[in-house]
């Protein structure tokens, strides 16, 4: 019997399209097969229950991973179900449940069919179960009642994630009634926004998310609270400090919780999180980097398995992330460095803009490594992070000028290469950065001069976006006033109803302007994006 | 937890001894509600569920008594000695084992409606060592009972340096410890070329602590005040070579008893974290001033911070002039209605709209009482007239008196005709008829002739 269902198997899997995968992981499986299957049994039967939740919704059984649906995740996540559904019915027809972290892996011990009829089986006991719940309570958890809109319609329309349509007043209730659960205080829109950027968010720097809440944060964790003060007053800024410093409040965090009784760590330490989240973004719209940390985080956290005792769990955390960031930001900045000394030649006079971490440390690093080069620093108002990146390279000893932005054209004619920073690739090849970046490319492109990008991989996002609207993020329109001699020009502007200050923080550039990206992985072109983006997939 | 909350009620009043003889300074009637109400509800307001409270055992009972009726605060009362002489740093010191996380320490005599997360924020966000609160200083108008002529300035004056932006803390110095001039180190100047030095700031004496400093405290016990010696010495700390408050944090040498292992690991743990941050902040291209080569901060981890009040109600009630400028404005700062409904109040007498009257008291006919606050059981017989003054509890005014500008304190008996201005009637004391008295103070129960100085 074992032996037939074993050869029906071998001719199941024959036609399928990762079928050597199949052979070479059973291989590696003999050695191995109960300890690892019982793991994998823990596993698959977590996911069921999870699966089984969504599948009360009506959501098509494609074995999308759960973590990728949930709308409190980064903004690109919805749009990821999108572009993430033709490469998952490609796994779907290989016939495996499994999509993510381990590679799909057959059990040679039971046959397909009778897993298939298990599973169902297992299916149905819940079905019935949580209809007879739902019948009794009409309360359901919140995560369940906003993701049921947009995931019924999600194989027929693209939705935008509920943060980015701030003039819908519809979406604003929904939001509001989510973070009313969550206890968290709904940070209000102010002054008047142009009308072409009303769906984001405009908050002031004034008024914090604080205000409303206690003192002594009990809602919110003391590290989150403050990570959220300083996003939003601009304290920790730029796309890697904020991802290191999410992380750091996320390790002071997994340090103090504890579990509470009959419950898993694996899964209300998720649940715990979820309200630090929508707090940070309330404060400030969490960028890709943040996003693709946070999905990495709870992957992370609910793949400890059940058995494991707290305090293992927990240090077992805190190395993975120690891991992550040592890998992804520090190792891969000195990946990047290497690569781009490459291209650095002495004599080159180089053209960087504004304050991006990565390309101060390579510049630094370049310096140091003996080549002669000299850069000229542009800036823009109203940030003006350009001098805080000349206070850099001059202390290092770095011959720099420093122009604005407004006098780029001017000075581009003695460049000889650009290098941006970015502040996430999309999936689409454009490079989206601080706003101007986009400028500067343009007329580098007019005058032959090459752009670089230079860029780590965990900021690859999933997004794609060809302009700078649909999806950007709106500053306090008070810090473009001036304040020169005591007198500031623009302090009444919002009497005059029909101005508007426009502050916008970032902007994309298109693939044609950009001659190269260095990643750790290499020197790819622009297009190589969605390329890396799928072996990141499937590594994971 | 975040922050715990320390109210200091254990001092005595040193420049009000003329009220505060009888009943110690918490308990002190304000818009006939006691002095440490006032701060007890604003954290209970801003939403601190816990408080400690450091007071004498004379107010203990009645300060129990009400936190557990009138807030809904969780009290834990620390009694120390009144002989003493007790500094708040000292109280502080006292009740080191109780702190374990930062600490909000706010003194009972603070009346205010002050946005207290702006001086938390500054706390937070700068990863300070302390966070304070000031506000300017608005002129007392009213005429203080028991002084001749106008205020003279003898009352020391604060020297406070901050930088462009206003919040940073850069020198703090009161007259009294200056001989004849301003020192400011060039150390200072060489950081912050820019400072602005203010004179007419009113101390809110809140201050934000970080958990370091008590341990400091700890370590150093010289110092007695918060306000006079801890808060200086803070601030100048910050631009010290040596800025950190334990010279040997990272020598585990010290510390190997088995109480201390436990904070121990957590000072791995939070420099290990520390580093961790760094990191962030190198990364961030955000800089705190700019002109100079050095990073945010100038890379000093002691940073002490103050929010100054611009707008707003602010007092601290330590002086009698205080005090009567307080009983003027309480009423803004609670809900009930100025005239509680049990008192009883005839119809033919005229009480204006800004008056307090408290629980049980009898108006009699024709009396008339405007801009006062007139305590709880207080009988006003009839055709007195009772303008700007303060009645506490239990007083009994006779028919016909004239009181006006007058403090009149618990149980006194102002007896028939008599006419007082700008006056302050002692504790159970009682005024005879005779002789129009004007700006006196009826003295203490052992009195003392030489504290009666009348002008006629």
């Amino acid at each position: 019997m074992a032996a037939a269902a074993e050869a029906k198997e071998l001719n199941d899997n024959s036609d399928e399209t990762d079928s050597k995968k199949n052979e070479i992981l059973r291989a590696r499986n003999d050695g191995m097969e109960l300890s690892k299957e019982e793991k994998q049994r823990l596993r698959k039967e977590k996911k069921q229950q999870k699966k089984n939740k969504k599948d009360d919704k009506g959501q098509p059984d494609n074995g999308m991973g759960k973590k990728d649906k949930k709308p409190l995740t980064a903004p690109s996540a919805q749009v990821t179900t999108q572009v993430q559904q033709p490469v998952v019915t490609q796994k779907a027809l290989s016939a495996s449940p499994v999509s993510e972290a381990p590679a799909p892996v057959d059990r040679p011990a039971k046959s397909k069919a009778e897993l298939r009829a298990e599973r169902r089986a297992r299916q149905e006991a819940d079905r019935a179960s949580k209809q007879a719940k739902k019948g009794e309570s009409a309360a359901q958890p919140s995560v369940g009642k906003t993701k049921a809109p947009p995931n019924e319609l999600q194989p027929v329309v693209k939705r935008l994630p509920e943060h980015i349509q701030a003039d819908d007043p519809e979406v604003v209730k929904k939001l509001a009634k989510k973070l009313e659960k969550q206890q968290i205080p709904v940070r209000l829109d102010y002054g008047y926004k142009v009308s072409l950027f009303s769906h984001l968010h405009q908050y002031s720097r004034k008024a914090p998310l604080t205000q409303q809440m206690s003192i002594p944060s009990t809602v919110i964790h003391p590290s989150i609270v403050r990570l959220g003060l300083q996003y939003s007053q601009g304290i920790v800024a730029g796309s890697n400090a904020r991802s290191i410093a999410l992380l750091h409040a996320f390790k002071q965090v997994i340090r103090d919780y504890s579990t509470p009784p009959n419950e898993e760590l694996s899964r209300d330490l998720v649940n715990k999180l979820k309200p630090y989240i929508s707090f940070l973004n309330q404060c400030r719209p969490l960028s890709a980097s943040m996003g693709n940390a946070i999905k990495f985080i709870k992957k992370e956290i609910s793949n400890i398995p059940s058995q494991c005792k707290e305090e293992e769990a927990k240090s077992r955390l805190q190395a993975s992330i120690d891991n992550y960031i040592e890998v992804k930001i520090n190792l891969a900045a000195e990946a990047i460095t290497k690569f781009a000394i490459e291209k650095i030649s002495n004599d080159d006079v180089i053209l960087v803009y504004g304050c991006s971490s990565l390309v101060n440390h390579i510049l630094c690093d370049a310096f140091k490594k003996e080549r002669k080069f000299r850069v000229v620093v542009v800036d823009s108002r109203p940030r003006l992070e350009g001098r805080e990146a000349l206070r850099r390279l001059v202390k290092m000893g770095i011959h720099c000028t420093y122009v604005l932005i407004s006098a780029v054209s001017y000075i581009l004619p003695e460049v000889s290469k650009v290098f941006l920073g970015a502040h996430a690739l999309l999936a689409n090849g454009y490079v989206m950065s601080r706003v101007g970046t986009s400028q500067i490319a343009l007329v580098a492109k007019a005058y032959n001069v090459p752009v670089l990008v230079c860029c780590e991989t965990y900021k690859f996002c999933e997004r794609v976006q060809t302009d700078s609207f649909v999806s950007n993020e709106l500053d306090d329109p008070d810090e473009l006033t001036v304040t020169r001699n005591g007198r500031t020009q623009l302090k009444h502007w919002q009497s005059f109803h029909m101005l508007g200050l426009l502050n916008l923080v970032y902007d994309v550039t298109p693939p044609d302007f950009v001659d190269l990206v260095i990643t750790e992985l290499g020197m790819i072109p622009c297009t190589s994006v969605p390329v890396v983006l799928r072996v990141k997939n499937v590594d994971q | 937890m975040e922050l715990q909350a320390v109210v200091m009620a254990a001092g005595g009043g040193s420049r009000m001894m003329d009220l505060t003889y009888s009943i110690p300074k918490p308990l002190l009637p304000i818009g006939n509600k006691p002095l440490i109400w006032y701060p007890l509800s604003l954290l209970e307001r801003v939403g601190f569920e816990e408080v400690i409270v450091i007071t004498t055992k004379e107010a203990q009972k009645e300060v129990q008594k009400l936190l557990l009726t009138e807030t809904k605060l969780k009290p834990d009362i620390v009694c120390v000695q009144e002989d003493a002489d007790m500094g708040t740093a000292d109280a502080l010191r006292h009740i080191q084992q109780k702190i374990k996380t930062d600490v909000l320490v706010v003194s009972c005599d603070l009346i205010t409606d002050a946005a207290l997360h702006e001086v938390v924020d500054l706390f937070r966000v700068h990863n300070a060592t302390l966070s304070m609160l000031m506000s300017k200083a608005h002129e007392f108008t009213e005429t203080v009972p028991g002084q001749k002529g106008k205020k003279k300035a003898g009352e020391q004056r604060d020297f406070v340096g901050v930088d462009d932006s206003g919040k940073r803390l850069l020198f703090m110095a009161n007259e009294a410890d200056l001989d004849e001039d301003l020192v400011i180190r060039k150390s200072i100047m060489r950081r912050h070329p820019r400072m602005h030095i203010k004179t007419g700031l009113v101390d809110a004496h809140l201050y934000c602590l970080k958990r370091s400093v008590i341990d400091f405290l700890a370590e150093n016990k010289s110092i007695s005040s918060i306000r006079g010696e801890l808060v200086p010495c803070l601030v100048r700390k910050q631009f010290s070579k040596f800025s950190s408050l334990q010279k040997n944090k990272e020598e585990p040498n010290q510390n190997m008893k088995k109480k201390d292992a436990n904070t121990n690991s957590e000072n791995h743990i939070a420099s290990a974290d520390d580093d961790l941050l760094e990191l962030a902040l190198n990364r961030s291209c955000w800089n705190d001033h700019r002109g100079d080569m050095c990073g945010a901060y100038h890379g000093g981890k002691l940073r002490c911070y103050v929010h100054i009040m611009e707008e707003g109600m602010c007092y601290r009630v330590n002086t009698l002039a205080a005090y009567i400028e307080a009983n003027r404005l309480a009423s803004k700062l609670f809900e009930e209605p100025a005239i509680h409904p049990s008192a009883v109040i005839s119809e033919r007498s005229v009480v204006g709209s800004d008056s307090i009257i408290g629980t049980y008291c009898q108006i009699a006919e024709k009396a008339s009482v405007k801009r006062s606050t007139i305590g709880a059981s207080t009988t006003i017989k009839e055709k007195a007239k009772i303008t700007n003054s303060i009645i506490m509890n239990g007083v009994t005014i006779e028919e016909g008196c004239n009181i006006q500008g007058s403090v009149i304190c618990s149980h006194a008996t102002i007896c028939r005709g008599a006419d007082i201005k700008y006056c302050l009637v002692g504790n159970s004391q009682r005024v005879e008829l005779a002789p129009r008295t004007t700006e006196e103070i009826v003295p203490l129960p052992f009195t003392d002739p030489a504290l009666i100085y009348a002008s006629f």
